[in-house]
Parts: structure tokens; sequence; C-alpha cells
């Protein structure tokens, strides 16, 4: 028994021995996945984009403002002269939050009074936003302990009471429900897993059974193969994302404000990136078990780099540069956008044109991959 | 569309084709005429699986010539495409479609219409034998079925030559009969078939025979040819223990080779007066046999004997 165990291991290691990539297969997805899960799945929030609208001018309220970069948590991206500008901001997502200082800031806190300050969240990642309002209200605290330490060094006087009112503004998802920043997520991410592997699977299945040389001996062109294999995928994919964007909506309740009309062309652009990539992954791969094991190996990755779960600007420099090449980070953009704040192409062009090209360079490498020969 | 290469229906030219440093078809020139039925006969490894993708269109040599049917397929191989037809050793069978279903999608994907393709595949069935079956699923059939199942699938666009490779492989001999059957007629239509194969016996139904050995083709003529061709003459020698026969036999002079065939030694010899000089020497020996009898040599002596390939 002990001697059968014994040639039996021999051979496995053979084998292996025998495949070069078989090493690579072995150990890369599970020291990179390890590193992906490290680095990118954090629930911290740092440098969180925020927008500022000073509308005070005063020393206070450049005192409170530099209060925000000082502690690492928010990064000031813009400054704003008016509420349009700020909106225009959060709606685009290039800022997350906002905040607003209100004329008279500095005159009521030398009064004693009560000074508003207004802070608007993007709503839509509600973890993000939760963390962040905790953060704001942290910097509020000691910002109120400096500046009467700083009254009171200058005058010294008697201290009054600085107290500063903090007015939480959720956008887009009032309640910050989780399943409201949730939900549109998942839409994209399942869409994503159904079609790349139903793409691979099934073109990898004709070379396995011998079918795709004889279809090579047809007249049929390298495009009308590849068009007749993978426009089920596209319908099927398109049916996915109505089915689930319908559940999310009527069950679960996720209001949808945004155009379906946008949400259709987006879940165009996505399905042909991700039926791209599928047919890429059948180009690398000669039987359905290689083609599983790329799935796995790519599929993760693409989840965790997605903003799907972890903010992309918590990640590390060199992590966020690849979510540029992940089609599912624009996807639950525009999900998300649709979904909770209702903005259109106006606001969502960048995201659409990442996803036409990478659409259009995963599509175009697949076929000039896809050689109608064998060699 | 038939008859516009002339009298040749495949032509090759100093065919190479390299996989690495391995020489897998290595300057093969062969050519086959309209209506023939075409031998490409070698062990496993001879490179006849390569030459027939190459002569297919779906594997593009790295030096030659290749015209069939008059049109050259390496420069407009889809044109070629549409006259050809090739079965590879395992025709790719769609095993979750039934037997219609199969051949409908090989007739659409050969633009077939559908008045042409009903009445060609009810023909094509009824020859296989296979009309009871047109509702199984493919995979649930024979292997000899699903060979037919392929053959008929190649078949449905009426294509003027036929590339088989190894079509009988792994087929029953029943089937396999039936399977030459629909080749015969096939043939009488105006169909040109080449086809290759490892067994000596189906090569001698074919009209002409190319031997191929180590990516190299060595003789192309009928059968008949080829035996008349093969230097010296054959014996048959029976005996309890072949081997002893041969050890005995194999070096002795005249003798040119020496093939074991179960209960037989087939001896190739210099002269048919060897035989007294070689069953004195059994004696000597005192190797047992039964009788030493000049044959007809088979295509597994003249393959052996032509190609100069390690007996087996």
């Amino acid at each position: 028994m002990f001697e059968r165990i014994r040639v039996m291991l021999m051979k496995e290691f053979l084998e292996l021995k025998r495949d070069p990539w078989a090493i690579f297969r072995l150990v890369a997805p599970l020291v990179i996945q390890l590193f992906i899960y490290g680095y990118a799945a954090t629930f911290t929030v740092n440098h969180v984009s925020t927008v500022v609208l000073d509308l005070d001018h005063s020393q206070a309220s450049r005192d409170l403002v530099s209060h925000f970069p000082a502690t690492g948590r928010f990064e000031i991206v813009d400054n704003v002269t008016d509420q349009r500008q700020l909106n225009r901001d959060i709606d685009t997502g290039t800022a997350v939050a906002g905040i607003i200082i209100h004329a008279e800031f500095e005159r009521r806190l030398l009064n004693g009074q009560t000074a508003p300050l207004e802070v608007v969240v993007d709503g839509t990642n509600s973890n993000t936003a939760l963390i962040a309002l905790g953060y704001v209200s942290q910097i509020v605290t000691v910002f109120q302990a400096d500046y009467a330490n700083a009254l009171r060094a200058s005058s010294g006087a008697a201290p009054g009471t600085v107290s500063v009112s903090l007015q939480e503004r959720p956008w887009f998802n009032a309640g910050l429900e989780d399943r409201w920043f949730f939900i549109p997520g998942v839409i994209g991410t399942l869409a994503l897993m159904q079609v790349v592997s139903l793409t691979a699977f099934a073109v990898v299945r004709e070379r396995e059974m011998g079918t795709l040389e004889q279809i090579m001996v047809s007249p049929i062109s390298r495009v009308e193969f590849i068009l007749g294999k993978t426009v089920p995928f596209f319908i099927i994919g398109l049916v996915d994302v109505a089915l689930v964007t319908g559940l999310g909506a009527v069950w679960f309740h996720v209001p949808f404000v945004g155009s379906p009309f946008v949400l259709l062309f987006g879940s165009s652009l996505f399905l042909l990136a991700a039926i791209g990539l599928g047919l890429l992954l059948s180009t690398a791969s000669r039987t359905q078990q290689q083609a599983f094991a790329l799935n796995f190996f790519l599929v993760n990755p693409f989840f965790i780099l997605s903003g799907f779960a972890f903010p992309i600007s918590a990640m590390p420099e060199a992590l966020q540069w690849f979510t540029f090449i992940n089609p599912l980070r624009y996807f639950i953009v525009i999900l998300r956008a649709v979904f909770l704040k209702g903005v259109g192409f106006a606001v969502l062009w960048p995201d659409f044109l990442g996803l036409a090209l990478l659409a259009s360079i995963m599509l175009g490498v697949s076929v000039l991959r896809f050689q109608k020969s064998l060699d | 569309m038939s008859g516009a290469g002339g009298q040749v229906a495949v032509a090759a030219r100093e065919v190479r084709r390299h996989f690495g440093a391995l020489a897998a078809v290595d300057g093969v020139s062969l050519s086959v005429n309209h209506g023939e039925i075409f031998g490409l006969v070698g062990p496993d490894g001879a490179g006849k699986t390569t030459l027939m993708r190459m002569l297919a269109g779906v594997l593009r040599p790295d030096a030659g010539e290749i015209v069939l049917d008059g049109v050259d397929v390496l420069a407009d191989p889809e044109a070629a495409k549409a006259r050809l037809s090739y079965m590879p050793q395992r025709f790719g069978l769609y095993e979750d479609l039934s037997v219609d279903e199969n051949i409908f999608f090989y007739a659409e994907l050969f633009g077939v219409e559908r008045k042409a393709r009903k009445a060609r595949a009810a023909e094509l069935l009824e020859a296989a034998g296979m009309a009871p079956f047109r509702r199984r699923l493919a995979g649930a059939l024979s292997g000899g079925m699903k060979q037919k199942l392929g053959l008929v699938c190649a078949l449905i666009h009426t294509p003027t030559v036929l590339l088989l490779d190894e079509p009988t492989t792994g087929v029953d001999p029943v089937s396999r009969r039936e399977f030459w059957g629909i080749l015969y007629s096939l043939r009488e239509s105006g169909v040109t078939i080449l086809l290759s194969t490892a067994y000596m016996d189906e090569a001698e139904r074919c009209s002409r025979l190319a031997l191929m050995h180590e990516g190299r083709v060595h003789d192309c003529d009928t059968p008949a040819r080829l035996k008349q061709a093969m230097p010296g003459v054959l014996f048959a020698v029976t005996a309890p223990d072949p081997r002893a026969v041969r050890a005995a036999l194999e070096d002795a002079p005249g003798v040119l080779g020496a093939l074991l065939m179960g209960d037989r030694v087939n001896l190739r010899a210099d002269s048919a007066a060897r035989a007294p000089e070689l069953a004195a020497r059994l004696h000597e020996r005192g190797v047992a046999y039964g009788d030493i009898a000049q044959v007809e040599p088979g295509i597994e002596d003249v393959f052996v004997a032509l190609t100069g390939a390690g007996a087996a």
C-alpha cells in the first residue's frame, strides 16, 4: 500500500514538474490575493476627498478647515465659492464629503453662540459616509477645545463656551442604509462572474469537444463565430441585470431614481467588456479546468478592487491604478449613481468612456488572439 | 464546381511543417485525382494528421504549395473550405444535440439551403443506416454511429473533396464495413476521398496509396503495383514458436526482413529459390516449423520493405 502511495506521489510531482505553469497556477494566485486582501480589503476610510465651501472667510473658518487634512483622513480636493459648485463635485464623485461653513461662523463663536457647521456626505457608500461623519465629529471636538484654548491665551479672558453644532446631511441615502449601498454593487458583481465564466467555458468546451476544429474548416468567419458565441451571453447578461435591478428596487426597496436608459447603456458596455474578458480567458485555456482556475483567479481581485465593499480611495496608490483596468469599478459607479443619485451621461461620461475603452481593447485583443487555425 | 482543377483534385508540392525541432511533415508532394479513394498509410506519428490539417487549411505549412479542386488553399483557405470537408480523428459533435440538430447546425454553417438539406440529410442518413436514430442525442450514440454521424455532417454541404483522418479508428468491424460502403457510393457520385489510416487491411481498399513514414511520403501507387514493386519475394513460415524462427532466419543470407505475424513469420528474401536453404537452416538449428510457402505480400509487408521502418 505504501509503495502505491509513493508511486502516486512521484507521478503527481512528475506531472507538476512537466507543467511549467503549474507552480504559477498553484502559488501566484494565493500570493497575489493575499496582497490584494491585505492592502485593499480595509474598512478604514482614508483620504476622503473633500470639497470646502467657506462662506465666512474668517480666521476661525480657516482654522477649522485646516483641521481636516491634518488628520490624514480627509483630503481637500476643491475649494468652491457657492453651493452649486459643491453640489456638482458631489454629483460627479469628485468629492465624497462637503464642508459648508456659513457666514458669521467666527462672530457666533466669539459671541458664545452655537456656530453651525454643515457637512454633506455622499451616502451611496453608506459605510464610508458613516465613518467620515464620525471623523468629522472628532475633528469638531478637537477644534472646539483648540479654539477655546487659543481664545483664552490671546485674551486672557475667562473661557466662554465654544460650540459648533454639526449638521449632517447624508445625500442620496438619508438613512445611510447599507443595503442601498450594497445591492447596486451586487448586480455588477453577479453579472461579471456570470458572463465571464459562461463565455470562457462555452468557447473552451468547443475546443475540448473537437467541435472548434470542425467549425474552423467551415466557411464561418472568426467574427461570425465569436458573435454567434457571445450574443446569447450578452442577452443573458442584460436579462440578469434587469432581473436583479427589479428585485433590488421592488423587493429590497432600493430607490431607483435614475434613468433606465442610462443603466441599459452602461450595462451593455459592461457586458461587452465582460465578454471580452471571458474570450481572453478562453484563448488562454485549453481545458475547462484551466479556464475555471483562471476565472477564479481573476474574478476575485476584480471584485475586491471594484469599490464594491472597500473604498478605492483608501487603497495604496499602485492598487488604485490597477482598478482602472477593472470594468467592475466603472460599472459599480454607474449602478450606484443611477440608482441613488439619478445622474446621467453628463456626470458619468468618464466611467462610460472607461468601460467603452476596456470593452474595445478586450474584445479586440481576444478577436485577434482567436485564430481560425490550429497553430 | 467540380473539375475546376482538371484531372487533379488535390495537389501538394514540397509541403513542410515543423513543430519546434521536429519535422512533422518533411517535404511531402502528392497528387490525388478526381474520383479516387486515396489512402495515406503510416504508423502513428508519421505526420498523417499534420498533413491532413494542412490540406484542410486549418494549419499553415512552413513551406510548400497546396491546390485543392483548383483553389490555392494557402492563398484562399476560405474558398477551399466550401469545396472540401475535413473529418478529424474525432469528429466534433454536439453531444447535447440530437442527430438531426447536429446535421442542421453543420448544414447552416456551410449555408446549405433548407430544401437541399432535407433531401441530402435523408439520403445520407439512409445510406448510413441511421434513419431510425434521428432524434437520438449524439452523446447517446455508439462509437461507430458517432463516426457515421460525423461523416453525414461532413458531407451535408456536398463537398467535392473529402479528407478523412483515421475515420475508422476505434470503430467496430460491422460499422467499419458500412462506413466503407458509404465511401464507395460517394466515390461513384464523384467525390474525391483522401483518407489516412494505420490499418493495413483498410489500405487495401484504396485505389491508390501513399506510404508515409517519419514525415515523408515514400511511394505512391495502387496497392497491387506497390506489392509488385516490393523488392524480393515473401515467404510465410508457420511455426509453434515464430520468435525462434525469426531469430534463426533474420540474418540468414538473402533475407531482407522478417516480420512477426501472429502464428507465422513473414520473411522477405531476395529470391524464391531461397526456400530450401531456409528450411535447411531451420533443421540445422533445430527450430520446429510447419510450412514455408511463398505468399502474396500484404500492404504491411510492402510498407516495411519500402519505408525501411523497423519490423513490428
